[in-house]
Formats: structure tokens, C-alpha cells, sequence
């Protein structure tokens, strides 16, 4: 479990995080969703230690992020796997470089067992034949899924993705967010997205925040928010045309 | 006071590679990877402008010292002295602050702002220990090589240029490269050039570590890094000029 206590956070005069708090559940898929601009991305890398606070606590299991010591930290970034906004995988490796570099730096596997770890990995993420291939030289999509085969290589206790399906057609994003989903039921991962696309709420938020100018505004789950009263989380979630269409008719029928 | 910060940042950045550091393993294959990058890519550069800068010594010196009580000899004096006190170290590797500086800080900005640096920090990586650290030990490595080589190759350049245009016999070139050899001229070389490699690579590697935005501030992060580094070196050569000799 993962719990966010009073976590705030100024950039200059600009105040991007006014004291979030939230608590994320083991082996559930928590969303972080909100407008561009308003702070999602800056307390995703609060959590995950990119971005140290100006104050308030992150705690994993109990374990303080922030304020612990060294050995803390570095035992809790080695629980943690996280897929990044722009894959954030490394030019000079290929594939299997990519995947095999954490088991490189953190583990004293031989090469074979780390290979055929590679190997799992990638087919889990429905990737086959491509260990030799340079980043640059495959999809967007299938960039993803190396980003998350990288991720969830040695086996993570928290898995964060930084806007998963961003820069993708609709169709491979819907997979994109289904393997997260899938991935964190079967390894029991505590898995926090942030997003600011309304198909991955319907599809894989379990647990939903809505963050506005660096504040929480609204917590639940991913069958009562379209409930919701609040008009700016209103405006958000019906910006797209299609909800906005269905909720419409939703309204006339009842 | 921005230049007072800027150097604080600097002085815990050169610090914060020596904490938390990877396995001994790793930063072998990295720096032997380093080493080729900055070292052997940068061999063909060095070839190039320091058998010029010898051949245009040489010729400038006799141009210069056309006098029937000046004997030949000294062109290899002076090719000699010159290249060996300043031109093989200092202008060498103000060659190499634009070649090695401008890779330096255009890959670490690039893997900045592609938040690969970021992915290296979520897994518990130190990542100006794994990605600086050997760039500044293969500088160290390889920057005094190079500096061996230009030495020897503006030496060989002023012969070929003052021998085959007829200026100077060959006997009267050797005679002057091996008249009065001071030793520690050499020594002093290494120093300047151990010094440069750390400056060199430190300093652009600063520039591309604190990069922020996008393609634009990676140009700006390579200029700063060529710029900075340039002075940083032209000053330290005043000061060990200064020092040691």
C-alpha cells in the first residue's frame, strides 16, 4: 500500500501541489487523472522520488520515502517499476539491453537465467523477435510494451506509468491499458497511472483521483464517477463528445 | 552570486558521483566504452590539426627569422618547445572541448530530456556515478595519449613542411628538436592535460546533466559546455603556466 500524506509542492511562487493526500491499495489499478498543467505528473515523481516535496510524507508499506535514510530508499526504488511518458528507453541498447539492464545493475543473475528472464518478460508483453532491435527501429506501441517488460522485469512490488497510452491510436492504447490492468491482477502489483484519457478510467481505474490545480478535488472508483457533482470533474470527464452524448441520454431515459 | 551558485552546483554535482556507487564490474565496461568514444573517435581530429599546427609553426618560424645569425636549428627548437609547452596540450584540447565537450553534454542532455536519466534514478541507480564517471576517467585515460600523439605529430609536421620545401635540412631540424631538451616541458604537458580532461569532461557533462526543456536547451546546453569549458581551460593554462613553470 501506498499512502500519500499531505504531500505538497511550490515551483517558485507557483503552487503545483497543495496538500495531497491519498492512500493506493495493494493489487489494484489507482488512476491520477486530471487537466494538463495541473500537477499529476509532478506527484506521480513525488511518489516515486523524482521530486522531493517541500513537505508531507510518501509511504511504501508503512516505509517512509522521503525522510528515510539511504538503505530506505534504495530498498524501496528496488521494489519499484515504472513506464514512462516517453518510454524513456535507452537509445544505445537494443531491446534486450533495454530489459536486461535492470537485472544487469541490481542482480547477480547469470547471463542465462537474466536472458531467459528477458525473454518471459517480453513474450508476457505479447513481444517475440525483436531482442535485437534498436529502440528507434520498432512502433510506438511496441515501445510501450518494452517500456513495460523494462518495468516489470524483477518483479515489482509498485508499478507507475507516466500517461501509458500518450502518442497512440486508440486501439493499441485500449491494449496498452489492458495489459497494465492484466499485468497488475496476475503479479498482485500496486499499480498507480497517470492519465488524462477517459477510456483508461472506464477500463482499468479501480481507484480514481482527480487532481485540479494541485489539489484533490474528488476520490472514488470508476463506476461512480460519472455521478459526480463537482463541475469542474463534469467538465473534465465530458469534454469528450461521445461520454458527454451517452450522459445526455442517460439523463433523458431516467 | 549566479556564478558562486553555479560552481556550489557543481562542486555537489563532481560530489554526488562518488556516493552510492555501482559495481566495480560496471564502470570497467563503461569506461572501456568511454574510452573509445572520446579517446580512439577523436584520434583522426587530432592527427589532422596537429600535423598542421607543426607544419605552419615550422614555416612561420623561418619566415620570421630569416637572418644569416640565426642558424636553422632553432625551427626545431621552436616546433619543439612550442608544441610540446602549448599547442599539443592547450590547443589540443581546446579542439577536443568542441569535439568531446559538444558529445558530452548533447548525450546527456538527450537522455535528460528523454527522462532516461530519470528511469536510471527510479531503479536505485546513481545516475551521475553511472553515466559521468567513467566519461571523466576515460578523458583522463585518453586525454594525455592524445596529447602524446599531437606532440609527436606537430614535431613530425614541421619536419615534413620545413624539409620538403627545401627550408631547412633534415639534419638541421633533428638537430634542433634534440638541442637543450628540457624533460619536464613534457611532464608539465601531462599535467596540463590531466587537468583539461577533468575540466573537459566535468564541465560539459554538468551542462548536459542539468539540461531542462526540449531539442532547443540540448543546443544551448552543448554551446554552454564548449564555451565554459574553453575558458575553464585557457584560465587553468594561465595558472599552471603561473605554477610549474
Amino acid at each position: 500500500m501506498i499512502e500519500v500524506v499531505d504531500v505538497s509542492k511550490t515551483f517558485g511562487d507557483k503552487v503545483v501541489l497543495d496538500g495531497i493526500n491519498a492512500r493506493f491499495d495493494d493489487s489494484n489499478t489507482s488512476l491520477i487523472i486530471g487537466q494538463s498543467g495541473h500537477g499529476k505528473s509532478v506527484l506521480l515523481k513525488c511518489i516515486v522520488g523524482l521530486i522531493q516535496p517541500d513537505k508531507g510524507k510518501v509511504l511504501y508499506d508503512g516505509r517512509d520515502f522521503i525522510s528515510g535514510d539511504d538503505d530506505t530508499k534504495r530498498e524501496i526504488r528496488r521494489e519499484i517499476g515504472m513506464l514512462f511518458q516517453g518510454n524513456a528507453l535507452f537509445d544505445s541498447k537494443d531491446v534486450e539491453g533495454n530489459v536486461m539492464f535492470p537485472l544487469d545493475m541490481l542482480t547477480s543473475m547469470s547471463r542465462e537465467e537474466k536472458l531467459e528472464r528477458v525473454n518471459f518478460c517480453l513474450k508476457r508483453v505479447g513481444l517475440e523477435n525483436v531482442n535485437k532491435r534498436m529502440p528507434s527501429e520498432i512502433s510506438g506501441g511496441m515501445q510501450k510494451r518494452v517500456g513495460i517488460a523494462r518495468a516489470i522485469v524483477l518483479n515489482p512490488k509498485y508499478l507507475f506509468c507516466d500517461e501509458p497510452n500518450s502518442g497512440l491510436d486508440p486501439l493499441t492504447a485500449i491494449k496498452i491499458d489492458e495489459l497494465i490492468g492484466e499485468i497488475t491482477d496476475e503479479y498482485k502489483i500496486t499499480t498507480i497511472v497517470v492519465t488524462h484519457d477517459m477510456n483508461s478510467v472506464m477500463t482499468i481505474g479501480e481507484y480514481i483521483l482527480y487532481i485540479h490545480r494541485g489539489r484533490k478535488l474528488w476520490q472514488g472508483t470508476s463506476q461512480t464517477i460519472t455521478d459526480t457533482t463537482s463541475p469542474e470533474l463534469q467538465e473534465f470527464i465530458f469534454a469528450n463528445r461521445l461520454l458527454r452524448d451517452a450522459n445526455n441520454q442517460r439523463a433523458k431515459t431516467s | 552570486m549566479y556564478l558562486l551558485s553555479q560552481f556550489g552546483k557543481y562542486c555537489l554535482f563532481i560530489a554526488s558521483m562518488f556516493r552510492n556507487r555501482e559495481k566495480f564490474g560496471v564502470y570497467v565496461s563503461r569506461i572501456l566504452d568511454e574510452c573509445m568514444l572520446i579517446g580512439i573517435d577523436s584520434i583522426f581530429i587530432v592527427v589532422i590539426v596537429s600535423t598542421f599546427i607543426g607544419a605552419v609553426t615550422a614555416l612561420q618560424t623561418v619566415y620570421n627569422l630569416v637572418s644569416p645569425l640565426i642558424p636553422l636549428t632553432i625551427v626545431g627548437v621552436l616546433v619543439r618547445d612550442t608544441t610540446i609547452l602549448e599547442l599539443a596540450s592547450t590547443v589540443i584540447c581546446i579542439v577536443l572541448c568542441g569535439k568531446v565537450g559538444s558529445n558530452i553534454a548533447g548525450g546527456l542532455g538527450t537522455m535528460r530530456i528523454t527522462e532516461q536519466i530519470d528511469a536510471l534514478e527510479v531503479m536505485g541507480i546513481n545516475s551521475a556515478s553511472y553515466l559521468v564517471l567513467p566519461k571523466i576517467i576515460a578523458a583522463l585515460i585518453t586525454f594525455p595519449m592524445l596529447v602524446i600523439l599531437a606532440s609527436f605529430l606537430s614535431i613530425y609536421g614541421g619536419y615534413l613542411s620545413s624539409t620538403l620545401s627545401g627550408l631547412v635540412t633534415k639534419s638541421d631540424y633533428i638537430y634542433g628538436i634534440r638541442s637543450d631538451f628540457n624533460p619536464g616541458n613534457v611532464r608539465f604537458s601531462l599535467v596540463k592535460s590531466f587537468v583539461f580532461a577533468f575540466l573537459i569532461s566535468s564541465i560539459s557533462a554538468f551542462q548536459g546533466y542539468y539540461t531542462r526543456g526540449g531539442a532547443l536547451e540540448v543546443g544551448q546546453s552543448s554551446t554552454k559546455a564548449v564555451t565554459n569549458s574553453c575558458i575553464a581551460v585557457l584560465l587553468a593554462d594561465y595558472l599552471l603556466a603561473q605554477l610549474l613553470l
